[in-house]
């Protein structure tokens, strides 16, 4: 991003005295000017402690479901609460923490700041969209108390209605709810992208994180409506008996699955293209390059966004839906796979003629790449009819879709984490720490997950609390790998905490990126900017051709790209 | 200790055909997997800061590059559908000579039923070399009957019924599993599908105590429920008769012409007035929760026994 702006100075006309100017986390201390702000800023900080509780309570259930699994026989729990464990993981990890983690945390944070504009379009409607997030997790932990849920994140039923024994609707209202807190999230990134974007940002000079969080708020403002009808419907028929869904009421259970996936498969996007435009920062910043082919870039998360609208039979490929039906939805999720593999190839050519350096966050950005591509090719697999029959609900989909959400948004959020912690929160981290973590999670990922491959076409099937003995070593192999990965989550959670009160200041560009984030302080002021910036250039400003990859910024004033050149 | 599989057995016709498709797909993916590795490290290790590695005439983008890596992909991958599509057809198309079993799906059992009679549970006996049609429905839940070493799946739903078929190749005993989530002992209801020799097969299906073929017990459940009172040759109520019915196309009294299936005669049953045959008055009432699953299923059989008679007085 190529922008004039004011070097921020010491002393801003708020009468402080010089030299303690105030930024957003120091303009006001009281709990109640955290709980009431509308500062976009504030209300990603908010949102990331909430999301970071919720991912470590699903991460201990699913550390009891590894250690449950390294036997065949069940011994450390009961088969009903091994049932409410893996709920409680799926419904903490998919509901309340990774459809919110890149887009509460860091869209929040950074959507206004990466296009010159001083908060989102509707600061109170952001604020009302974490309290929603607040009652729904709070609904989710009174399910929790009431003895938990044993339906599956998926809710199916008519298991959930009409034959669960256990706190079905909290969870419900709980997913309900934190649904609207989604919505109200996307309807402001869309707003504040269409009207509040700095005097000369075009579309075609936005970051790609801006138009991977541009195409995920469709997907949040179009899709997540449907399934809270779907859930409505559902405590209708538990709480009332009107027959919606079970035979026995004349309702029929395919037509829930139909409902439930058509917002859960694009809501699979909701989590990865976040991701994605956390990665397009991140490699850039640590190659010296700009992205590789920009347009063919922005098209293909918004061509995965609407593709991804109309593949959600595949999941549904032995429920009893037509033949012909399965044939159809086979055929999109192919063509739903070719965007992304646009983006990988784009990405490994950015690293072409790069300046390469290794810092954390870089890290983190290549596990996802190597992740997200082992995901999504196995994703192919699923896609195909004559093969999902075999691999349908069985380890490989656990597989499978965890390398893409664990293995690629986990990875990208924690790389975001680390790429923007300095403009958070004015610290820096100590890096030995945080390559290791990176290392730790991308070993022990692929040390829990990958056996499950195997498990999967072997035929173990999901959900299982006991299983056949000759499963067992895979599942050892994967309970090892889970401890390690616990560890790699575990360290950024200790040092960035100590990071705060004992590192060294970072300055507002520790990795001399190019993007508006960085032309203001760190952290940076109330209303981000001290004037308007004006644009007068594409993003991914870094010095191309340079025989010894110069570490240096850019001269004050870039050569500004031609308009639109990628 | 290290003598665990990584790959399962074959034992059906079609198993070898999945499995094509399977190390195709596989091809693809390592070689997509190993080059963008490769690549990644090669670009890393050679331009890593300070290198002196040649930077110069760099590119931001290029269509035709752009294209043909949409390109190429896209044509492996059409390759994948078709080649998978086609399978799957044979997964979906039963011979027309398969045999039928039918299995019900309950928490958290399987219980089967051959037509000649014999039933058992968590168990299915078949012979190898003959296709087998399973017809399934479930009493309370969606389960999902799944037999690993067959490459088999498929959803047992309540309220309808779903079909699959297989040709077991290899005498032996695999592995059955309910692979939908259905409750408590979801993992507990499991089973094994024990292949056999054609001639210990029907040694076996003789060896019951069950006697009676389930075309029998159905027509007996058909006069018992009081069916024959009105579906019979001499009922004094004017209904359709029922001979000659399954397997053909029946016209309806408003104007639908829909084949008659397990799914027809099921509805018909428990939803009488949802498909009233053309010039019939719609009086028969409906038995929705008089009559349990099983005994719906050999009244199938039943009227299905009769399905090829003469179509007589009409």
């Amino acid at each position: 991003m190529s922008a004039t702006v004011e070097e921020p100075r010491g002393g801003g006309g708020d009468g402080e005295y010089r030299g303690e100017r105030k930024n957003y986390l120091t303009d006001g201390y009281g709990i109640l000017s955290w709980l009431l702000t509308t500062d976009h800023k504030r209300i990603g900080l908010l949102y990331m402690v909430s999301i970071t509780i919720f991912f470590f309570v699903g991460g201990a259930a699913a550390t009891l479901i590894r250690l449950e699994l390294m036997t065949p026989s069940g011994d450390i729990v009961q088969a009903e609460t091994y049932n409410k464990l893996f709920t409680l993981h799926g419904v903490a990890m998919t509901f309340f923490f990774l459809i919110p983690s890149i887009p509460a945390v860091f869209g929040n944070f950074l959507v206004p700041l990466m296009i010159g504009a001083k908060d989102l379009a509707f600061p109170k409607l952001n604020l009302l969209s974490w309290y929603l997030y607040t009652i729904g997790g709070v609904l989710a932990v009174v399910s929790l108390l009431l003895g938990g849920v044993d339906t599956g994140w998926t809710f199916y039923v008519p298991y959930s209605t009409m034959f669960s024994n256990s706190a079905v609707i909290p969870a419900a209202m709980g997913a309900f709810v934190v649904g609207f807190s989604s919505i109200l999230t996307g309807l402001n990134f869309i707003v504040t992208i269409h009207k509040m974007r700095a005097p000369g940002m075009t579309w075609f000079r936005m970051p790609l994180f801006i138009w991977a969080h541009y195409a995920t708020s469709l997907i949040m403002i179009l899709g997540t409506p449907v399934v809270s009808i779907t859930l409505l419907l559902l405590a209708l028929e538990r709480v009332f008996r009107v027959g919606i869904f079970d035979p026995a009421l004349g309702g029929d259970p395919i037509l829930f699955q139909h409902l439930f996936w058509f917002y859960s498969h694009p809501a699979v996007y909701i989590m990865i293209l976040p991701g994605m435009g956390v990665i397009s920062e991140i490699v850039t910043c640590f190659s010296r390059r700009p992205v590789f082919g920009y347009r063919f870039m922005a098209g293909a998360v918004l061509a995965i966004a609407i593709f991804g609208f109309v593949v959600w039979g595949h999941h549904m490929f032995v429920s009893g839906q037509s033949m012909y039906g399965g044939m159809v939805f086979s055929f999109l999720s192919f063509v739903v796979a070719i965007p992304s593999a646009v983006k990988v190839f784009n990405w490994t050519a950015t690293l072409y003629k790069g300046s390469f350096s290794f810092d954390t966050p870089m890290l983190y950005a290549l596990g996802f790449i190597g992740l997200f591509t082992i995901g999504g090719l196995t994703g192919l697999f699923l896609a195909s009819l004559a093969t999902d029959v075999h691999m349908h609900d069985t380890y490989f989909v656990v597989a499978h879709f965890h390398y893409i959400m664990v293995g690629a948004t986990v990875m990208a959020y924690l790389g975001a984490v680390h790429f923007w912690w300095p403009k958070m929160t004015g610290k820096m981290y100590p890096e030995l720490w945080g390559k290791l973590s990176a290392l730790l999670v991308f070993v022990g990922f692929n040390l829990t997950f990958f056996p499950q491959f195997v498990l999967g076409y072997l035929g173990m099937p999901r959900r299982y609390y006991q299983y056949p003995p000759e499963f067992q070593v895979l599942n050892v192999m994967s309970t090892a790998g889970a401890s390690i990965l616990a560890v790699g989550y575990l360290l950024p959670l200790i040092y960035l905490t100590i990071s705060l009160w004992f590192e060294r200041d970072a300055g507002p560009n520790p990795w001399d990126a190019s993007g508006l984030e960085w032309e203001t302080t760190s952290p940076p002021p109330k209303f981000n900017f001290d004037e308007t910036p004006v644009v007068t250039g594409g993003p991914y400003v870094y010095p191309l051709g340079e025989p010894e990859g110069q570490d240096e910024r850019l001269p004050v004033e870039p050569q500004p790209l031609p308009a639109g050149r990628s | 200790m290290w003598d665990f599989p990584l790959f399962p057995e074959q034992a059906s016709t079609l198993a070898g055909w999945v499995d094509g498709v399977f190390f195709y797909g596989l091809g693809i993916s390592v070689f997509f997997t190993t080059l963008i590795c490769f690549l990644v490290i090669f670009f890393a290790v050679k331009y890593r800061r300070g290198s002196r590695a040649d930077r110069s005439n760099p590119v931001t983008h290029n269509t035709t590059i752009e294209v043909l890596w949409i390109g190429i992909p896209l044509m492996l991958a059409l390759v994948l559908f078709f080649a998978s599509t086609f399978v799957y057809y044979h997964l979906i198309q039963y011979p027309a000579d398969s045999s039928e079993i039918y299995v019900l799906g309950k928490q958290w059992m399987w219980e089967i039923q051959h037509p000649e009679g014999r039933r058992e549970i968590n168990t299915l006996h078949v012979a190898v070399g003959r296709p087998v049609r399973l017809t399934m429905t479930s009493q309370d839940v969606i389960h999902s009957f799944y037999i690993p070493a067959f490459r088999v799946k498929q959803d047992v739903v309540p309220g309808r019924y779903t079909s699959m078929w297989f040709q077991p190749t290899k005498p032996g005993t695999y592995h059955l599993f309910c692979a939908e989530y259905c409750g408590t002992l979801h993992s507990g209801m499991i089973g094994k599908i024990v292949v056999m020799e054609p001639a210990e097969y029907e040694a076996w299906l003789q060896s019951g105590t069950e006697r009676e073929s389930m075309a029998a017990e159905g027509e007996r459940l058909f006069r018992q429920y009081g069916c024959s009172g009105c579906h019979g040759r001499n009922a004094s109520v004017r209904a359709p008769l029922l001979d000659g019915v399954y397997g053909h196309s029946v016209a309806l009294s408003d104007g639908r012409v829909v084949k008659a299936d397990e799914r027809y005669i099921r509805d018909s049953i428990l939803l009488p007035g949802s498909q009233v045959v053309a010039g019939y008055d719609p009086v028969m009432p409906t038995f929705e929760g008089h009559i349990n699953e099983g005994d719906l299923l050999k009244i199938i059989a039943y009227i299905k026994s009769i399905g090829n008679t003469e179509r007589a007085g009409r």
